[in-house]
């Protein structure tokens, strides 16, 4: 449980243009970070390309290597499915199957992994789950109910309860909050420094409050301009980033000078 | 012209009009006589069906004979046409069912675009054939091809009732035009499926893939819930086509009484083939027996229709719409 994450000299190209250039960043085990920027500035793409889901575009690719523990996911030998399995993914609309129910949405990841278990230990996971994602009280009686009739907030943390449920050893969110509402949102906010505690945890937020109150480390991206690649400006401590940053560009954006 | 006369106005009360009602009774006015035409039409056709098939399905009150001319009771006359009928359209299901789906699943999420395209077009073209085209094909080519293969189902086959008798020379059996029905409704089938396959959230799909799952099972856990509803209206407006099929298996059958044997000439018919052979030369209460066989098929394809509601509504909480 719980991997760092590398990345060496990482490119990300949609076709001939390149999104991002030259990504080296480490990320600590049982920590977590947050990607801050401007709209545009890469820091999607580039967290998409830690679990290979930006290849699900036409046309994307990643050069460099990107370790896990030490193991280069974009090695011609690994399977983008595994990467998968050890990196989940929530995403920015909470995304919950509308045909499953809630239950079945905790248990999607043991059904693809095709594995075999008795309904207790099925239920073991979903209770299990869903405390985890600090909504067992508010769907216990509806476990069988599709997940599409909870409210957002709801949802989003169904989806944070599935991706959790298959214990994977890095969890992104990709603006997990930014279709929620301040309450949901400082749920979701709790949950993230409790998730800390057993998985490495990388978010991309727009707010940088956000990141100031839920990450230990920040990276901050730019773009010089209108088709120009994202880069990785600084990455530092949250609290080095947001009161006394070495790079101008940082200065300004986390000032709120620009961007 | 002052300035305040060029501004929209803004609205301070909810009395009053903003203008439009006009339109708006005009639309739901044309809604509803279009609702109510599609309504007049189908009782029409139901009500001279039930009128003009009386005489056969009732001879003692509604005609001059006690019985009907092609056997002793209506019932004896077309449970073999029914059954003939619904053979020869779930042959054509099962078969195009499973090719129409896997082929609309490869346009859709397994082909390169440059593909895809294509394949798209030539299925499409596939269902502007007439079917009086598919017919002569059946029985020209089709049917020669197919005798051999009845021939092997006949040897090692043959102790199922379905492949069993003496098989054809001809290749003019039901199977055939089954096989007919089903190269005829595979277009219908498959670009339907493409386009409810191709409207799946992409946020679903990417959900599904990553929590680890393979392509064919993101498919399996997103697209194929996803698009359940869709998959049995296309099976349904496949079938629909299948029963009512008249030309296509009128010229590749060569009907007869029937039998449980798909393989043998000369045996089975299906309601709309019988109806066009006969209905020229009918008058009479021959004419009642064959708008009352009519009837019969109006009657399967509205039950047809209805267990296609009733299937696809029982998962309606699950279909993502709410």
């Amino acid at each position: 449980m719980s991997k760092r994450i590398d990345a060496v000299d990482l490119n990300v190209y949609y076709g001939n243009f390149r999104a991002v250039e030259g990504v080296n960043i480490n990320i600590e085990p049982r920590s977590v970070t947050a990607f801050i920027g401007p709209s545009g500035c890469g820091k999607t793409t580039f967290l998409r390309t830690i679990n290979r889901m930006h290849e699900v575009l036409p046309g994307a690719r990643a050069e460099g290597r990107l370790l896990l523990d030490g193991e280069d996911i974009y090695d011609p030998g690994v399977d983008p499915v595994t990467v998968r399995t050890m990196v989940g993914m929530v995403f920015q609309r909470p995304n919950p199957f509308p045909t499953m129910s809630i239950r079945d949405n905790i248990l999607a990841g043991y059904k693809l992994n095709g594995t075999r278990m008795s309904k207790s230990t099925a239920d073991g996971i979903v209770e299990k789950s869903l405390r985890g994602a600090n909504l067992w009280n508010e769907v216990k009686d509806r476990l069988d109910k599709p997940g599409s009739g909870l409210s957002g907030g709801q949802q989003q943390r169904l989806c944070i309860a599935r991706s959790i449920a298959v214990e994977p050893d890095v969890i992104l969110m990709d603006e997990p909050c930014s279709a929620l509402d301040p309450i949901s949102t400082l749920a979701i906010e709790d949950l993230i420094n409790e998730l800390k505690d057993n998985y490495t945890v990388v978010i991309v937020t727009h707010n940088m409050q956000q990141a100031a109150r839920v990450a230990d480390k920040t990276a901050f991206f730019n773009i010089a301009g209108t088709g120009k690649p994202g880069k990785l400006i600084e990455y530092d401590d949250t609290s080095v980033i947001f009161n006394n940053p070495s790079n101008k560009q940082t200065e300004d954006y986390v000032s709120g000078r620009f961007g | 012209m002052t300035d305040t006369a060029t501004e929209p106005s803004r609205r301070t009360s909810l009395k009053g009009s903003r203008g439009g009602e006009a339109g708006d009774r005009v639309f739901s006015g044309l809604a509803l006589t279009a609702g109510i035409v599609i309504l007049l039409v189908l009782a029409f056709v139901a009500v001279f069906l039930l009128i003009e098939s009386l005489p056969a399905l009732w001879p003692e009150a509604f005609s001059d004979q006690d019985t009907i001319e092609s056997a002793d009771t209506f019932w004896q006359y077309v449970w073999p046409l029914m059954a003939g009928t619904l053979i020869a359209s779930i042959i054509a299901i099962l078969l195009a069912t499973p090719v129409a789906v896997g082929i609309a699943l490869y346009i859709s999420h397994y082909a390169p675009r440059s593909i895809a395209t294509p394949v798209g077009y030539v299925i499409d073209l596939l269902a502007a054939i007439p079917s009086v085209v598919f017919g002569a094909w059946g029985m020209t080519v089709l049917a020669g091809a197919m005798v051999p293969i009845y021939a092997w189902l006949n040897e090692y086959l043959g102790w199922i009732p379905l492949f069993g008798g003496t098989p054809t020379t001809t290749g003019r059996t039901l199977l055939t035009s089954g096989v007919v029905l089903a190269v005829m409704i595979l277009p219908i089938i498959t670009s339907l499926c493409r386009e409810i396959f191709l409207q799946t959230p992409k946020l679903h799909e990417e959900a599904a893939l990553a929590l680890g799952a393979t392509r064919w099972e993101m498919v399996k856990m997103t697209v194929f819930p996803f698009a359940r509803a869709g998959i049995v209206s296309s099976i349904m407006l496949g079938l629909g086509r299948a029963l009512g099929e008249t030309m296509a298996v009128t010229l590749v059958l060569s009907p007869g009484i029937f039998s449980w044997s798909l393989i043998q000439s000369g045996r089975n018919a299906t309601i709309p083939s019988e109806i066009a052979l006969n209905f020229p030369e009918a008058f009479g209460m021959r004419q009642s027996e064959l708008i009352a066989a009519g009837l019969m098929l109006f009657i399967i394809t509205l039950a047809v229709n209805m267990v296609a509601r009733w299937i696809v509504s029982r998962h309606k909480e699950f279909s993502g719409a709410n």
